[in-house]
């Protein structure tokens, strides 16, 4: 994982609440057996008609969806399916943060190991940004505060290990691999195992 | 200190707790893995050139991509893609590599991964369980700690047996009385959900209780804790108690003889201590629920079938109701249906197979309406094929398939068409879920069968053994003299 102390861009928004891990990727993209190059796929049945051609009206084939760096999406983004394809569709679409009044915790989790700040913000603050598509917006992983150019600026809270991983590009595999020593004594001294 | 069912389980495997700068090292027992989330997890071991830390905990098997028709003459399977031809092709190399016990094509314990975990015993009380898929949290039902993780953390279970976990909040769901009669688990946990919201439980673990939940039996616990997910929770849990022990008891990876007992004992003693406490708690009366269906886009827009679609309140729903191209005040009885699926992990086992064919005894499903029966696990399919009831199934004009995720995740080629409605015993109504286009309606076997008769949403509790029901041929043989004729 690469180092992040912060980033600063234009923002996209996506105001649905609820909007689930199948819509950031359908599932018949799920067949791939790599993580790369799903970006073509995000969002693949808002962005494109029944014959593959981009909808003109789908606000991510507008003009400032290239740019836009970070996501502001409505209320529990990224519920249902645990499909790590959905965070590797986002970041390889071009999103580098995603923003909401409430993430969904698999989304989260699997986002924040992939080095995708997936921050929760206040109401005021999510009504803010739902309510200026485009703003400026700059998330800072060292001070845990995220500051819209003209509008709110605001703390937001990342969990100490995450935050230490983008700042450091810390390995988590690698700290738990770190751990073994650990959970071999932990497994010679367990309670009755239970083993599969 | 009195604990909770959760806090027993979690506590018990901690290898490292919990600091201010790193979440716990949490010890799993089981973990079980399909072909869709690990390919990923596989090359990072690979890049890292690890192997399994534990490949005797980690149980495999193929359901999401492959095709539920049987092999052909040449023991070909017709797969819906190269892509999903490659992806199992791919998993069953890393299995065998790896050194991961996968139950593949020639297994005849293959199966959805959460229905085949219970059925055989590896699923257990106390156990800590992953999968890299959401609907872990079924296994809860054993009163399990089971969580879906991402294809990242896949790979840390595979190098280390080990997550790092952050504690969750815990959620109490108490739900008594009776559920009425012609109600069952699949109306329970969507009327639960609709109480609770699709993202309500975020950040907990929920734990049901109460005399309806008691009264449960296994399969329709596994059906509540199996939804968890869909009202946001981390996972659900059911304390062990005599249900569970005698459900358990006999199974193949399951302690036999003297051992099961001293071990039940152990499980009985993970029910939650009196006075223990949660961080939230909620109420439901079971006494008043009726059998319930989805009239959205998510699984929190649920409605009693006999009561009215609510008006919509916010854009969410108007945009879902558009969608669905459902009219609210009024009941959704008399929607019509294209697609009727009875399947997935949510309930594809023996008794829904029963309840679904017991709407369908003597009848035939409405014209151009198609029904697929899909059921969890090669086992259920071989019970369910020796009572006949995949003959009441054909005889219906449905289709009867081997087991497997299919047209829950429609990634298999088993799918919905464009704009067509489907009601389905899935756990997801999302759109596109079932295919692209398709809109999905979720209920209990029973509502999905007795619709598939009526060509529409249907009530079960009225449409059973009615010859006069809408639907009924008289002329159609009985599944008796079908089997005579077999």
């Amino acid at each position: 994982m690469k180092p992040l102390h912060q980033l600063d861009s234009t923002t996209l928004v996506l105001p649905d609440s609820n909007i689930d891990t199948d819509q950031i990727i359908p599932a018949r993209f799920l067949t791939t057996i790599e993580r790369e190059g799903l970006g073509r796929h995000a969002f693949a049945d808002w962005r494109f008609d029944d014959t593959g051609k981009p909808r003109p009206d789908c606000i991510l084939n507008g003009p400032g969806a290239s740019s836009a760096g970070i996501l502001i999406a409505g209320d529990n983004f990224g519920c249902g399916s645990s499909r790590e394809h959905a965070v590797w569709a986002l970041a390889d679409f071009g999103f580098r943060a995603v923003v909401s009044s409430r993430l969904a915790d698999i989304f989260r989790a699997n986002a924040l190991k992939n080095g995708l700040p997936a921050i929760e913000v206040d109401a005021d603050t999510h009504a803010w940004l739902l309510e200026h598509p485009g703003a400026r917006v700059r998330v800072d992983i060292e001070t845990c505060r995220l500051h819209a150019e003209g509008g709110p600026e605001t703390a937001f809270e990342l969990e100490p290990f995450a935050r230490t991983c983008m700042l450091d590009g810390v390995d988590a595999l690698g700290f738990l691999l770190a751990k073994d020593a650990e959970i071999e004594a932990w497994e010679q001294h367990r309670p009755p195992r239970e083993t599969a | 200190m009195s604990q909770t069912l959760f806090d027993k389980v979690w506590d018990a495997h901690v290898v490292r707790a919990q600091s201010a700068d790193a979440p716990a090292v949490l010890y799993v027992d089981l973990h079980l893995v399909h072909e869709v989330t690990s390919p990923q997890a596989f090359a990072e071991l690979d890049r890292r050139g690890i192997s399994l830390r534990c490949p005797e905990n980690t149980v495999a098997t193929i359901d999401h991509s492959i095709p539920t028709w049987p092999a052909d003459l040449m023991g070909q399977r017709r797969y819906a893609t190269e892509a999903a031809w490659n992806q199992v092709n791919r998993f069953e190399e890393n299995c065998a590599r790896h050194g991961v016990t996968l139950h593949g094509w020639e297994s005849d314990k293959r199966g959805i991964v959460h229905v085949i975990g219970p059925e055989l015993g590896l699923t257990r009380p106390g156990m800590t369980i992953v999968c890299g898929d959401s609907h872990t949290a079924t296994h809860g039902a054993f009163g399990a700690l089971a969580f879906g993780i991402g294809s990242t953390e896949v790979a840390h279970v595979m190098a280390t047996q080990c997550l790092l976990q952050s504690r969750p909040k815990s959620m109490r769901v108490n739900v008594d009385g009776p559920l009425p009669a012609g109600v069952t688990a699949k109306d329970l946990v969507l009327q639960i959900i609709a109480q609770l919201g699709t993202g309500g439980a975020t950040g907990h673990v929920i734990e049901f209780t109460g005399s309806a939940i008691d009264a449960l039996d296994m399969e329709g616990r596994m059906t509540v804790c199996n939804m968890a997910i869909e009202a946001g929770a981390r996972a659900g849990m059911i304390a062990p108690d005599q249900t569970t022990i005698e459900w358990l008891r006999g199974r193949p990876c399951c302690p036999q003889g003297d051992e099961f007992d001293a071990q039940a004992e152990r499980w009985l003693a993970l029910a939650t201590d009196p006075g223990a406490r949660y961080d939230r708690e909620f109420r439901l009366d079971a006494g008043q629920m009726a059998p319930t269906i989805t009239w959205g886009t998510s699984p929190d827009m649920a409605v009693a079938i006999d009561q009215p679609v609510p008006m919509p309140r916010d854009d969410n729903a108007r945009r879902a109701l558009e969608y669905m191209q459902i009219t609210p005040g009024r009941p959704l009885i008399g929607h019509p249906v294209d697609v009727v699926f009875v399947g997935s992990c949510t309930n594809s086992r023996l008794g829904d197979l029963r309840a679904a064919a017991e709407q369908l005894r003597g009848k035939r499903i409405a014209s151009g309406v198609r029904m697929l029966v899909v059921p969890g696990s090669e086992s259920i399919r071989r019970q369910a094929e020796a009572e006949g009831l995949d003959r009441v199934f054909l005889a219906a004009g449905a289709e009867w398939r081997e087991s497997g995720c299919s047209m829950c995740i429609a990634m298999n080629g088993d799918q919905v068409g464009p704009g067509q409605t489907a009601i389905s015993t899935s756990n997801r109504n999302f759109e596109g879920r079932q295919g692209r286009g398709s809109r999905s309606l979720l209920a209990s076997p029973a509502t999905a069968a007795a619709s598939a008769v009526a060509g529409c949403v249907a009530d079960p509790r009225t449409s059973a053994r009615d010859p006069h029901a809408p639907g009924w041929h008289a002329g159609v043989p009985s599944p008796r003299s079908l089997e005579a004729r077999a």
